[in-house]
């Protein structure tokens, strides 16, 4: 078979080089398939190209826009990445994200008068109370056998956006608008920095980052739950609190899907509205699972994503494109890296 | 509240149930070969998009049915090879064919927004000629709604009276076993997915050309993923998935009702009974439902080289 040949002899380049170089020919390639579709719709690729990376790293704006970006996503992430050790599939990201920003901002509205060094925290544990009890369902019925997460994520992140414009439909819209609730105060919106749209939410997103790797590689707990995912059953046998670890796991989960969800509305938008989120929580799965759920990997690839969405704002504008077009060349450079052409002899996902 | 209105409900209702109906059947075809296609929705709405252009572009809306179902047939072979081919992960290879139909449905639909079409024509409901015009008008319905049920029953027949069906459904059970019986476990899942988007194709068709007759983005509104759990509610059956998709149909209704009848419910709160009430009868069935799912739902099959 093909993937057997190997395209440079091994251990004549180190692993973090080789990934770089694996997900840069992988990105050549989904944007010369994307070059195509453009060239088709009678676009001047090589320009939208060049429109769309002076916008994003041309300019330090530009860049500070791609790690705005990146933010859900790198959280969202997490929230399947932590899961996935113990052999949770999370696909339910996007409603925990979504019942997250809703207790959020239940919270932004209610004590709106609180100062902000109390508000922000309280929206944060709110937010991260959502998405744990979002999270705590799917994971209570399959701790206890009764229903695989993989369905009732699926399902409940359904419901969850329906939830939302129940609420604000019902009971939070602004006067002048049915779609959306009114602008939070500033005492509930995190800070953003150095003038641009980059909020505390990245600090979150690194620390969490960060914390995963450290869990996953030096506590007893990142161990156990290691040892949950290799073989549930040896796992319980040797006094490992089996449920309990699903239970919790995906609730933790879910939390962190929740303060995502919190980051957006609070730090991003600094309002709640009708399907905010458009897919965070199934981009985050996707990144999970291409970058292994490894911490490093789940950095980079969010930044290529975040690159990718962000010079896409660009095109909409200056190439009279629909912006959902962008999400060709997103699911290109997706199709490309779960393909895993094999002259780039990458891992099994 | 008169006999004309609560018809008037019905019918509607049928309209919408119709699209998910087909959906529901091209996925319950690929879950018995094993595959899930959690892209239904991209799926979906490419067919959508296509359909319509085509209609507008020949105005012939069968020619645009049949576009739609093609299209629909190679979105489901991207997912084939990525899942097959590349043995990627089914979930994720889902997800992304989902981004790749959001996109592709915004580019191709674009210049035909707010065009109009040559609807498929409707024929009335056999039986019911005399009645005055105004009933008689409700229960007009295309060709694809009065082939709906027929088609469950095909599809039926299809996977559990042929030695097709037999093998399609032991490679969602055993891909293994299957090869040791012969069988090719790659092409029966590529043939499944073909089938399985023919069948998403005709429901998106319905959606554009006949239902709406429109094209917008994100038309369909989550169908895709109503489907997903319909196939589960259905038990992984085509018959069963007639009921499933008049639950989701009785739900619209039930709304449509409830608004006409000046009942203050939120819609968005009743949008949710279909997905809860699959996930209370996945409850209910406790580990009894994982009996009827296909046994390597989901598993890569890496062959027997």
């Amino acid at each position: 078979m093909l993937q057997n040949v190997k395209p440079f002899p091994p251990g004549s380049y180190s692993p973090l080089l080789s990934s770089i170089v694996r997900y840069l020919l992988m990105a050549l390639m989904a944007l010369f398939l994307f070059g195509i579709i453009l060239l088709l719709s009678g676009q001047n690729a090589i320009l939208s190209y060049k429109d769309m990376f002076v916008s994003t790293l041309g300019s330090l704006y530009g860049f500070s826009e791609v790690l705005v970006t990146m933010i859900p996503i790198v959280i969202t992430a997490l929230a399947v990445a932590l899961p996935a050790r113990v052999g949770l599939i999370n696909v339910g990201g996007e409603g925990q994200l979504y019942i997250g920003a809703a207790f959020a901002t239940w919270g932004a509205l209610t004590f709106q008068y609180l100062p902000s060094w109390i508000l922000l925290p309280l929206m944060m544990l709110l937010g991260m109370f959502g998405g744990a009890l979002w999270a705590f369902i799917p994971g209570y019925l399959k701790a206890i056998g009764l229903v695989n997460e993989t369905i009732t994520t699926l399902l409940m992140n359904s419901i969850a956006p329906k939830i939302i414009g129940f609420l604000i439909f019902g009971f939070w819209h602004s006067a002048m608008d049915t779609v959306k609730t009114a602008n939070f105060v500033p005492a509930a919106r995190l800070p953003t920095f150095f003038g641009t749209r980059i909020h505390l939410g990245l600090v979150f997103a690194l620390l969490l980052l960060g914390f995963f790797w450290f869990i996953m590689k030096y506590t007893r707990w990142g161990l156990e739950m290691r040892a949950i995912g290799g073989n549930p059953q040896a796992a319980r046998r040797n006094g490992i609190p089996l449920k309990g670890y699903l239970i919790t796991v995906m609730c933790i989960g879910g939390a962190i899907a929740g303060l995502a969800g919190m980051a957006q509305v609070s730090g991003f938008y600094g309002v709640l509205f009708l399907n905010f989120s458009s897919g965070l929580g199934f981009m985050g799965f996707l990144i999970c699972w291409l970058a292994g759920g490894e911490p490093l990997g789940i950095f980079l690839m969010s930044f290529i994503i975040a690159i990718i969405t962000t010079g896409g704002n660009l095109l909409q504008l200056t190439r009279d494109l629909p912006y959902a077009v962008i999400n060709i060349l997103l699911a290109l450079t997706l199709f490309v890296v779960l393909a895993r052409p094999s002259f780039f002899e990458g891992r099994k996902a | 509240m008169s006999l004309l209105s609560v018809l008037g409900v019905l019918s509607s209702a049928i309209f919408s149930g119709i699209s998910l109906l087909y959906t529901t059947l091209g996925e319950v075809v690929d879950e018995r070969a094993g595959i899930v296609n959690l892209g239904l929705e991209g799926v979906l709405l490419v067919s959508a998009s296509s359909g319509f252009a085509v209609t507008v572009v020949t105005q012939n809306p069968f020619l645009g049915v049949l576009v739609a179902m093609l299209v629909g047939g190679l979105m489901n072979m991207i997912l084939g090879y990525l899942v097959i081919h590349r043995q990627a992960n089914q979930l994720a290879s889902g997800l992304a064919l989902m981004f790749f139909g959001f996109g592709l449905s915004a580019l191709i639909g674009k210049p035909y927004v707010g065009m109009k079409i040559n609807p498929l024509p409707r024929i009335p409901f056999p039986g019911l000629s005399s009645l005055p015009r105004v009933y008689s008008s409700l229960f007009s319905f295309d060709i694809l709604i009065y082939l709906s049920i027929p088609m469950a029953v095909f599809i039926w027949w299809l996977l559990y009276r042929t030695r097709w069906g037999l093998g399609l459904r032991a490679v969602g059970e055993n891909a293994d076993t299957a090869f040791a019986s012969g069988r090719d476990p790659r092409l029966i899942r590529y043939q499944a997915l073909f089938l399985g988007g023919l069948l998403a194709g005709l429901g998106a068709a319905h959606l554009s050309i006949a239902y709406t007759m429109n094209w917008t983005e994100y038309m369909t509104g989550g169908r895709g993923f109503i489907a997903v759990a319909l196939v589960i509610f259905s038990r992984w059956h085509p018959l069963r998935a007639i009921v499933g998709a008049l639950l989701f149909s009785g739900a619209v209704a039930f709304q449509l009702l409830l608004q006409s009848s000046g009942v203050q419910v939120s819609p968005f709160l009743l949008d949710t009974i279909p997905y809860i009430l699959t996930l209370l009868v996945l409850i209910a069935w406790g580990g009894n439902g994982k009996q009827s799912a296909p046994a390597s739902l989901g598993r890569v099959y890496h062959g027997s080289e």
